[in-house]
């Protein structure tokens, strides 16, 4: 017998905190699937973010460090500059990156650091029970917006790849989502290219993500891949934003 | 019945505050979500609006309240810390905010659940600090931090405190006052001092050059905050008068004729509390005193009753790496230059929300009794129960570390 699918070795055998529907333990799942194939777990040290990740430790077997809340671009540029050998990757939420840690993010980007950023964007502050974050969508019901993100008092959803594509440092940012196996399929090649970006020493890559949170949408694990597909996408559109690799 | 969450978000609503910048963290967010439902609904008029961390929400906040503002905000632990630099700032600008911290223990290692280290690192920054054991005490401290930091002779910010979880989550039942009742005891915020008015233009925020204008400045800081305690009285009075609730710098308990005083603060007190029960029935003469105003640090009324017991025990949920227990050290030099002090005893347990068992009280008190039978002043010590070091060793274990400590009584 053969065997054709199996758990991925990276990936550690226990029972998962993160509710049913949830996407960052499919994105997990990914990482590990690749650091296998690629046969680079002893060579690769990931960051854990301040959020509903904040335990990634607990499930990616190789070398991580668990950064304060939006402090992992700081982290790992600490990291990687002492360590260029590495596979250095920061996995951070749309608070941790979009809120609390934009300013790092942005630095991080302009330096051009050879790091991996692995973007999850689920519209929501999901660890402390679904507030409003800088990427909720308009119109969306949150604990601190109950009646929906009404922009003129709230502000706009923030869309990074396209704030960080303008600037110099960045090589490659792509925007995927989880909303089907076809998306998936996506979104690993994307996290792929990431980590090729930086083997080849070609500087800073980001993965943006977008991510079901079923439990703060208030919908079903269904419903809320239609709202990926229907709702967010519109506001964040998918594809690739910048690639080395097309450049002429 | 109300969670101390709920209690504070009470406070605020009675306080009819203008302003509230918000930013969610464990175990504060309950109080800025019920602020922000209830604006939602109508049932309060204020201004909300989240911010994109903690450092830029302190920093609105302080901003509307120099603009002449009733303003409020709330955090905790690592968002406190996180914005640390404006706390500073803000009191030095001398602006009547308000804001609570919800009290839980700094990373790094990460936990949810309370001490007292992250309120204690802010008590130099000029803030007036109180801090809460129980629900309807701080729905009664917001209201009562309002007329402190808009009183002229203060003029300094004040942070309420309470203990995560134990407090923030806990119901317990909240008497909430007739509000025509709470507007005699504050009314409409009229700013004389910080305010933006096109007609009367204002510098604010400015540099001084040269130390001796920036001592001045520090100097009538802490001569504002010292002041605070006079005014504090006066004002638990007429909120006494009021609402027939007394809030006093220090609170007591059976410490009159007490020998033996255990000091504490915030929420584990109610166990302390408990404790000195028990030790009366052990025949102790046992009391307690438990700090409720911490800066400013309330030396005459803590001396009063400290110098009437023979020994003394504070008890830290907080540490000083490299020093020990924070409020020991005020204690200790609250006292040095008394000509008759007790012997003054330091223990530090409930870090990262530990539990105080019933034993370690115990070690206490038999500790306090030993020091004033026998003289032997037992030195500072972190307290565990031998089933938690047990649970230590066992983790160590697991990860190799063979070298185990063994189990002293109160090591
Ligand atoms: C300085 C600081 N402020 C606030 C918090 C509280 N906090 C923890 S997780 C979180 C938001 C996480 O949201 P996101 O990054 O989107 O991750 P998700 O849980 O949605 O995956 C916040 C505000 C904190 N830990 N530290
Ligand atoms: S709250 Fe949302 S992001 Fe967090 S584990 Fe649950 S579904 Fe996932
Ligand atoms: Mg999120």
């Amino acid at each position: 017998m053969q065997t054709i699918y199996e758990k991925p070795k990276t990936l550690i055998d226990t029972s998962t905190h993160f509710c049913p529907g949830c996407g960052h333990g499919i994105v997990l799942r990914l990482i590990a699937e690749i650091i296998d194939a690629w046969g680079i777990r002893g060579k690769t040290i990931g960051l854990a973010p301040v959020g509903c990740a904040v335990l990634a430790y607990n499930y990616l077997d190789i070398d991580m460090c668990e950064a304060a809340h939006g402090r992992p671009p700081a982290v790992a540029t600490g990291i990687k500059r002492v360590h260029p050998d590495n596979i250095v990757f920061a996995y951070q939420g749309d608070g941790d990156l979009a809120a609390i840690g934009t300013a790092e993010i942005i630095h991080a980007a302009n330096r051009g650091e050879n790091i991996t950023f692995i973007f999850v964007n689920n519209a929501v502050y999901g660890m402390t029970n679904g507030q409003m974050a800088p990427t909720t969508l308009p119109g969306q019901r949150t604990a601190t917006t109950p009646a929906g993100r009404d922009s003129a008092n709230y502000g706009y959803p923030i869309r990074i790849c396209e704030l960080l594509a303008v600037l110099d440092g960045t090589s490659y940012i792509e925007r995927v989502s989880l909303s089907s196996p076809e998306n998936i399929r996506k979104t690993k090649k994307a996290l792929e290219k990431g980590f090729t970006t930086q083997l080849e020493k070609k500087g800073f890559s980001l993965i943006e993500i977008l991510s079901p949170c079923p439990i703060y949408w208030r919908m079903d694990a269904n419903e809320s891949m239609k709202y990926i597909d229907e709702d967010m996408t519109r506001i964040f559109p998918l594809g690739v934003v910048k690639d080395w690799t097309q450049k002429n | 019945m109300l969670t101390g969450n709920a209690a504070a978000a009470w406070g605020v609503r009675l306080a009819n505050v203008d302003y509230i910048p918000a930013f969610p963290v464990t175990p504060q967010t309950e109080i800025i979500e019920t602020l922000s439902k209830w604006i939602n609904d109508g049932v309060m008029d204020a201004k909300f609006v989240t911010m994109d961390s903690e450092h830029s929400m302190i920093t609105a906040a302080g901003a509307a309240s120099a603009t002449g503002a009733r303003v409020f905000t709330a955090t905790s632990s690592q968002g406190l810390v996180y914005g640390f630099e404006m706390l500073y700032t803000i009191a030095g600008w001398r602006v009547p905010l308000v804001m609570i911290n919800v009290s839980r223990g700094l990373s790094s290692p990460i936990t949810l659940e309370p001490d007292h280290n992250d309120i204690l690192a802010t008590r130099d920054t000029g803030f007036i600090q109180i801090h809460c054991e129980v629900c309807q005490e701080v729905m009664d401290s917001i209201l009562i931090a309002y007329r402190l930091a808009e009183d002229e002779r203060i003029l300094l910010p004040v942070l309420v405190n309470m203990d995560g979880f134990h407090l923030s989550f806990t119901r317990e039942p909240v008497e909430l006052p007739i509000i025509e009742q709470v507007r005699k005891f504050l009314p409409a915020y009229k700013p004389n001092h910080a305010f933006f008015k096109a007609s009367q233009p204002m510098a604010q925020g400015v540099a001084v050059l040269g130390g001796y204008a920036y001592s001045y400045f520090k100097y009538q800081m802490h001569l504002a905050s010292k002041k605070a305690i006079e005014v504090y009285r006066e004002v638990s009075e007429e909120f006494a008068e009021l609402f027939g609730r007394t809030y006093n710098t220090v609170e007591t308990y059976m410490a009159d004729d007490a020998e033996c005083l255990l000091i504490m603060t915030n929420s584990f007190t109610t166990m302390g509390k408990a404790a000195i029960e028990r030790a009366r029935a052990r025949n102790i003469k046992a009391g307690l005193l438990r700090l409720r105003l911490v800066r400013p640090f309330p030396e005459a009324d803590i001396i009063r009753f400290v110098k009437r017991a023979k020994a003394v025990a504070v008890l830290d949920q907080n540490i000083s790496i490299g020093k020990g227990g924070i409020i020991y050290s005020d204690v200790a030099s609250t006292l040095y230059n008394e000509k008759e002090k007790p012997v003054l005893l330091s223990f530090i347990s409930g870090l990262g929300g530990k539990n105080i068992s019933i034993e370690e009280f115990e070690f206490i008190f038999d500790s306090l009794v030993k020091a004033v039978d026998k003289g032997e002043i037992s030195p500072p010590q972190l307290l565990y129960t031998e089933a938690e070091l047990i649970e230590i060793n066992r983790l160590k274990n697991i990860v190799g570390k063979e070298k185990h400590y063994k189990f002293e009584s109160g090591d």
